[in-house]
C-alpha cells in the first residue's frame, strides 16, 4: 500500500516537472552576475513555467566551456554569457540566435549605442548587454590631497607616472600603481593594448603585418614594465582584474587603471574599505586619445543549439530590462545597479546621486570607438582586442611574453621579438599573411 | 581426456574467446579510439573558432610544431622538470626510507604523516603552495623573510621552474619513500648483522648492501614516476599558467594551450602525437637502464 502511494507521489512530481521548462545559464562569477543569481527567485515568481539552473565559473574557465560547447554544437546551455569579442564572430558563424521580436516595453533604443553596435554583426543584434564598461583611472583622494596633487578630468601618462613615483610607499602599505599582469588576452593584454594604442601603436598594419617591434610598442611596454616593477605591488604577474580589485578595495594602491565596472564595488562601503576616498578620472592619454580606454560588454546570448529558445529569451529580456535595473537599485542599492547598458540608468536622478562615477563612465563608453582604436588606420575592429578568431591565441601568447619581460626573464627587445615571431607564425598559418 | 596438457590450459578455446570478446572490444574502443582520433585530427586544419577554414593539410601541423621555438622550449622544460623531480624524490625518498626503517617511538604515526602529501590533490597542493606559502604578500615564506629582515621573494615569478619542481617533489617524495621502504623490509637482517660482524661501518652497509638490494625497487620507482611526471599538468595550470614567459610551459601544458586556449585542435593533436613519441623514447631509455640494473642487482 505504501509503495503505491510513493509511486503515485513520484508520478505526480514527475508530471509537475514536465510542465516546467528548465533553462541552464552559464555565467561569470563577477559581483553583478552573483546579484543576478540572487535575484532569480523574483524571475521564477513572475514566470512560474520556467526554472533556472546556474553554472557560475571564473572568466577563463567559462570562456573555455562555452566556446567548446558552442563550437561542437553540444547544447549544454540555453543562455551564454559572452562579450563584445565573441558576439560578432559567433554571429557571423551562425552560432547564435538573432535577437528579434523583443517586446516593445524592452525599449531597444534605450541601449547605449556603441554597446549595441559592439554586440551586432552586419546590423543584426546577437546578444543583449547585461552590463557594459570602459576603463578609467581610480585614485585615492586622501593620498593625492596629502601631497597636494590634483587630478584633471583627463590626465596624461606623464602625470600618471609622476604620481606613481611620488605616492609609492611600500613600507606604509601603499603601492604607487596597480595594473594587471596576469597573462591572458582578456587579462593583462586588455589593459596593455589600450596603453599601446594611446602611445600610437597598433597590433597590425593595413596589410595584417604584426607591429610588435615598432618604436611605439617598445615605448609603451618599456613604460609599463618600469611602472609595475618599480611602483607596483610584488607578484604583479599573478594579478588580474579580481586581484587588483581586492588590492584597491583594501587600500593598498594609490592608483589603479581598469574596468569602470569596478566603480560600484569600490564606492560601496559594504565591499570597500576606501569607499569614501576613491576618486574617478578618465584613463590617461599619451600620444592620442584614441583607444586609451576600452569598450566591453558582458552580454547574454542564446546558442543555436538550445532547445528552449523562447524561455531563454524571456530570461535574458528580464535580466537586461529597465525593470531588472530598478529591482537591483531597490534591493541592493542604486550604486550596485548594472552600469553602462541603458541611457535611462544615467538619466535616473537616484542613480546619479548614488554613483559619483556615473558621468565618467558614460563619457568613457560613449567616446570609445572600436573602429578607430589608435592614431594610424588598422584592418580590424576592437579597442582592447582584435576582432578575429585568432586573437585569443595571439593575445594569450603575447601576454605570456610580456609577463616574461616583467619577471625579468627576457629583455624588452628580446621579449618583443619573440612575441612578434609568434604572432607572425599564427597569422601565416591562418592565411592572413603570405 | 582427464589431463589436458599444461600449455593448452591457458590458450583460448573458441567459445571462451566469444565470451571475452565484448570485454576486449570495449578495451580497444576505450584506449585506441581516442588515439586514432588524435592522429586523424593531427592531419587536419581544425580551429574551433573558424569553421570556414577546415580540411586536410597533410603534415602542416607537424611542420608548424617542429619549427616553433616554443615547442622545443616546452620539450626542454618537460625533460628538466621530470629529471629534477626524479633526482630529488629518489634521493630524498631513499634517505627518508632508511630513516623510517629504523625503530623509534611513534614510528607508525610519523610514517602516516610523511606519506600524507601524496594524498593531497594536485590542484589543491598547487593552490596551497601558491597562496599560503609562496605568495609574496600573504605567504608564509614572505612572513618568515620579513621577520628575518629580508625582502620577500616572489617565488613563482623569480624561480618559476624551481618552484614547480619543489611542489611536485613535495608531492612525489612520499611515493618514492613508500616503495623504497617496502623494498627495505624484504632485506634480511642476518645479512646486515653479518656485515657488521665483518666490520662494515654504516656507510659501507648502506653503499654495499642496502643500495644493491634496492636496485630493483629503485628501477620500479624511476619507471613509475617517469610515466606520471611526464603528464604533470595541474600544478602548472594552477600556479604559473606556464609562465612567466615560457619558463614553465611543458609539453602537456602546451597541448592544453593549443587546444583550449587557442582552440587549434589540429595543432594540439600534432603536439599530442609528439608527446606520445617523446614518452616512448624516454620509456626505451628507462627500460634499458632498468634492464641493466636488474642484471647488476643479481651479481
Amino acid at each position: 500500500m505504501r509503495l503505491w502511494k510513493f509511486l503515485a507521489l513520484a508520478l505526480g512530481l514527475g508530471s509537475l516537472a514536465l510542465a516546467q521548462t528548465t533553462i541552464t545559464i552559464a555565467t561569470v562569477n563577477n559581483p553583478d552576475m552573483i546579484t543576478m543569481q540572487k535575484l532569480t527567485p523574483e524571475f521564477e515568481k513572475a514566470n512560474p513555467g520556467i526554472k533556472v539552473n546556474w553554472v557560475v565559473l571564473p572568466e577563463n574557465e567559462l570562456r573555455q566551456k562555452v566556446t567548446t560547447d558552442i563550437a561542437t554544437n553540444a547544447g549544454s546551455y540555453d543562455v551564454l554569457t559572452i562579450g563584445t569579442y565573441e558576439a560578432p564572430i559567433w554571429g557571423k558563424n551562425g552560432w547564435l540566435v538573432e535577437m528579434t521580436g523583443l517586446p516593445a516595453s524592452y525599449d531597444l533604443e534605450d541601449i547605449i549605442k556603441p554597446v549595441r553596435a559592439g554586440l551586432s554583426y552586419q546590423g543584426k543584434l546577437y546578444a543583449l548587454p547585461f552590463y557594459a564598461e570602459s576603463s578609467m583611472l581610480y585614485y585615492r583622494k586622501d593620498l593625492f590631497a596629502a601631497k597636494r596633487l590634483t587630478v584633471p578630468a583627463q590626465p596624461t601618462w606623464t602625470q600618471a607616472i609622476n604620481w606613481a613615483k611620488t605616492l609609492h610607499n611600500p613600507s606604509g602599505g601603499v603601492y604607487g600603481i596597480c595594473l594587471r599582469g596576469l597573462p591572458g588576452w582578456g587579462e593583462n593584454m586588455a589593459f596593455i593594448t589600450t596603453l599601446v594604442n594611446t602611445y600610437g601603436g597598433r597590433w597590425f598594419d593595413e596589410n595584417w603585418r604584426p607591429q610588435l617591434t615598432s618604436p611605439e610598442w617598445k615605448q609603451a611596454i618599456g613604460q609599463y614594465v618600469e611602472l609595475v616593477t618599480k611602483y607596483g605591488p610584488p607578484g604583479v604577474t599573478g594579478n588580474g582584474f579580481t586581484e587588483n580589485l581586492t588590492l584597491m578595495s583594501e587600500g593598498k594602491c594609490a592608483m589603479w587603471i581598469d574596468a569602470t565596472v569596478a566603480a560600484g564595488y569600490l564606492a560601496n562601503p559594504k565591499t570597500s574599505k576606501v569607499a569614501d576616498k576613491i576618486g574617478f578620472a578618465k584613463a590617461p592619454v599619451a600620444t592620442t586619445p584614441n583607444g586609451s580606454h576600452w569598450l566591453w560588454s558582458w552580454a547574454l546570448a542564446i546558442p543555436k543549439s538550445s532547445k528552449k529558445v523562447e524561455a531563454a529569451k524571456t530570461f535574458i529580456t528580464w535580466a537586461t530590462s529597465k525593470e531588472y535595473i530598478a529591482l537591483v537599485g531597490r534591493t541592493q542599492g542604486w550604486v550596485s545597479a548594472p552600469p553602462g547598458t541603458r541611457y535611462s540608468t544615467y538619466n535616473n536622478p537616484e542613480y546619479q546621486k548614488a554613483a559619483p562615477f556615473a558621468k565618467v563612465v558614460l563619457d568613457s563608453i560613449n567616446t570609445a570607438d572600436p573602429t578607430r582604436p589608435t592614431l594610424k588606420p588598422v584592418p580590424y575592429t576592437g579597442i582592447q582586442f582584435v576582432g578575429i578568431p585568432e586573437f585569443q591565441a595571439i593575445g594569450t601568447q603575447v601576454g605570456q611574453f610580456i609577463a616574461g619581460i616583467v619577471a625579468g626573464r627576457t629583455s624588452l627587445d628580446a621579449g618583443l621579438a619573440q612575441a612578434q615571431a609568434a604572432v607572425e607564425k599564427i597569422m601565416k598559418e591562418a592565411g592572413y599573411l603570405k | 581426456m582427464t589431463h589436458s596438457p599444461p600449455l593448452r590450459r591457458y590458450s583460448l578455446r573458441p567459445n571462451t574467446f566469444w565470451l571475452l570478446a565484448p570485454a576486449i572490444l570495449l578495451l580497444v574502443v576505450w584506449t585506441q579510439i581516442p588515439f586514432v582520433l588524435t592522429i586523424y585530427h593531427s592531419f587536419r586544419r581544425f580551429n574551433l573558432l573558424n569553421p570556414e577554414r577546415q580540411g586536410f593539410v597533410g603534415l602542416e601541423n607537424f611542420h608548424s610544431q617542429l619549427t616553433d621555438p616554443i615547442f622545443w622550449t616546452a620539450v626542454q622544460n618537460t625533460l628538466v622538470l621530470v629529471g629534477s623531480v626524479l633526482a630529488i624524490t629518489v634521493l630524498l625518498g631513499l634517505v627518508l626510507a632508511v630513516l623510517f626503517y629504523q625503530d623509534f617511538p611513534g614510528r607508525a604515526l610519523a610514517r602516516t604523516l610523511v606519506i600524507s602529501p601524496f594524498f593531497v590533490m594536485p590542484v589543491v597542493s598547487a593552490l596551497i603552495w601558491k597562496n599560503m606559502l609562496m605568495h609574496p604578500v600573504y605567504g608564509l615564506f614572505a612572513w618568515i623573510a620579513q621577520r628575518l629582515g629580508q625582502e620577500p621573494i616572489d617565488w613563482l615569478a623569480t624561480y618559476p621552474m624551481q618552484s614547480i619542481v619543489l611542489m611536485v617533489s613535495w608531492q612525489w617524495t612520499p611515493f618514492a619513500m613508500l616503495l623504497i621502504l617496502t623494498g627495505l623490509q624484504s632485506l634480511s637482517k642476518e645479512q646486515l648483522e653479518a656485515a657488521k660482524i665483518d666490520g662494515a661501518n654504516a656507510w659501507q652497509e648502506f653503499r654495499y648492501i642496502i643500495v644493491p638490494h634496492l636496485a630493483q625497487t629503485l628501477s620500479v620507482v624511476v619507471m613509475l614516476e617517469t610515466i606520471f611526471l611526464l603528464t604533470i599538468f595541474a600544478e602548472i595550470y594552477a600556479s604559473t599558467s606556464g609562465g612567466p614567459g615560457l619558463a614553465t610551459t611543458t609539453l602537456p601544458y602546451l597541448i592544453y594551450l593549443k587546444a583550449f586556449g587557442e582552440y587549434r585542435i589540429g595543432v594540439a593533436a600534432a603536439g599530442a602525437v609528439f608527446a606520445v613519441i617523446l614518452a616512448n623514447i624516454v620509456a626505451i631509455f628507462v627500460l634499458r637502464m632498468i634492464g641493466r640494473n636488474l642484471q647488476g642487482g643479481r651479481t
